[in-house]
């Protein structure tokens, strides 16, 4: 799937001191595509997530999203950060705003619109995730799932052109995982840019296009995620598949 | 008695004095503090290291000795203003640090995933901090707020000594006339203790409001 790439990293590395967490990552997400990436925790996954809207720096290589380089901290980031919609483990609603409060908030300080309009494209969104109905209580009357349901409105409200999700439903109690999951199909079969860092591996199958396997900061595995689940190369992958797949 | 009746108007002079240094010098620590705190979690190293500077020296210097460094050092160099400003100036400065540093406590308690998440949906860093972060920090900075200008309003009486009309320098006046220095002393305190209780009335009633609710 060589399509119009949307997110490109080259010879990406990241250091946290002494740690080397990404080595020599290069990863293409064409339009349209959903990369889900999976690996063993301290694999750097998460990392490789947030250093594509620059929530971490990188120390060398490039990252480009839809052509353009990434800026360096400041308003021209603000702006690119904004076609990034991101979904973090532990939701991050801001707790002092109602559920509407919180969708309509990005619309109106980063793009301009109306009050009105804004909460009029909150409550459609929150429709389309199940919601409707709780936009006047604040994040810590929900559940996990129904706050992560919340965040995903949230970025989606600034019409982005990809979605990050960075283990979008580690942080869930099991009853919960699915109705995240169920949205985030919906958005995969709408044709939404995706890169999903999850150990959900029934998500991966039938939703992803790719499933990027990552170990020690290195992409081990780059491959279609039948293939992958099915015919493993690395003994890495192997050996992780073997742990996660018995029970 | 006799010493509070016989001298209303003295008292009222130097009482309604400690209320305008203690409001102007709040207002202007307030605002000074916001701004440093502002600047020391700035993601522009300049801005950090000033806000840093600001608060190691004035915080480490006895009010006292900043007073002398305003009312005789700034003359020096051309600047004139009234005593009354000048001693507005040293006690705002001084307390804005003090101020600073529970602000930036206060930042500290809001979890950092608030933030990223603001910037993740493309907010500026002002806009992160004045929508997001610091709505948050100010429930949990209200009560040492609330104690720093406590002092504050107790910390004007050094304005006394540099001539400026304040309640604690009445004692002067009054102990000329010959009044018992002990009752002046009572009434001063319980002017001092009418402007401290006012504070911390209206910072209970702003942590009920906005506290955190737990």
């Amino acid at each position: 799937m060589a399509v119009d790439p949307l997110i490109e990293l080259r010879d990406v590395n990241k250091y946290y001191g002494e740690l080397h967490v990404l080595q020599d990552i290069d990863l293409t997400v064409g339009k349209g595509e959903v990369v889900v990436v999976i690996g063993p925790s301290g694999s750097g996954k998460s990392t490789l997530c947030r250093t594509i809207n620059r929530l971490e720096t990188i120390q060398s290589g490039l990252i480009r999203l839809d052509g353009q380089p990434l800026p360096e901290e400041g308003k021209e980031l603000a702006r690119l950060r904004s076609e990034v919609g991101m979904v973090f483990q532990s939701f991050n609603l801001f707790a002092h705003k109602t559920v509407l409060q919180n969708v309509s908030m990005g619309q109106v300080k980063v793009r301009g619109r109306k009050k009105d309009e804004a909460d009029q494209r909150s409550r459609e969104l929150l429709e389309r995730v199940g919601l409707a109905s709780q936009a006047d209580k604040y994040p810590a009357q929900l559940s996990g799932g129904q706050q992560q349901r919340v965040a995903i409105a949230r970025a989606l409200a600034m019409d982005p052109k990809v979605m990050l999700f960075d283990e979008p439903t580690s942080a869930l109690d099991p009853e919960m995982i699915n109705e995240v999951l169920e949205v985030m199909q919906q958005l995969a079969r709408d044709g939404m840019t995706m890169v999903v860092v999850t150990h959900e591996m029934g998500f991966a199958r039938s939703a992803a296009n790719r499933v990027v396997f990552m170990a020690d900061g290195r992409v081990v595995e780059d491959r279609a995620p039948e293939d992958f689940f099915t015919h493993p190369e690395s003994e890495r992958a192997k050996d992780f598949l073997s742990k996660i797949l018995k029970h | 008695m006799d010493v509070l009746t016989d001298n209303f108007s003295t008292f009222g002079d130097g009482f309604l004095g400690t209320v305008e240094l203690t409001v102007y010098a709040s207002l202007l620590a307030l605002a000074l503090g916001f701004v440093m705190a502002s600047f020391r979690v700035a993601p522009v190293g300049s801005f950090r290291v000033f806000g840093a500077v600001w608060v190691a020296v004035l915080r480490n210097t006895p009010l006292t000795l900043l007073f002398f460094a305003v009312l005789l050092g700034l003359p020096r160099f051309g600047l004139v203003l009234p005593f009354e400003v000048f001693a507005v100036l040293a006690l705002g400065c001084y307390t804005s640090a003090f101020i600073c540093e529970a602000l930036r406590s206060g930042i500290n308690t809001v979890p950092t995933g608030q933030g990223e998440a603001a910037r993740s949906l493309g907010m500026t860093f002002s806009q992160t901090l004045s929508g997001v972060v610091l709505p948050q920090a100010f429930r949990s900075v209200i009560s040492p707020v609330g104690s720093t200008l406590i002092a504050l309003a107790k910390n004007s009486a050094i304005a006394g000594a540099f001539s400026v009309t304040e309640l604690l320098g009445t004692y002067k006046t009054l102990g000329e006339l010959g009044y018992s220095i002990i009752w002046t002393f009572v009434w001063i305190a319980l002017g001092y203790l009418i402007i401290t209780l006012a504070i911390s009335a209206v910072f209970n009633i702003l942590e009920k409001r906005w506290g955190v609710a737990r």
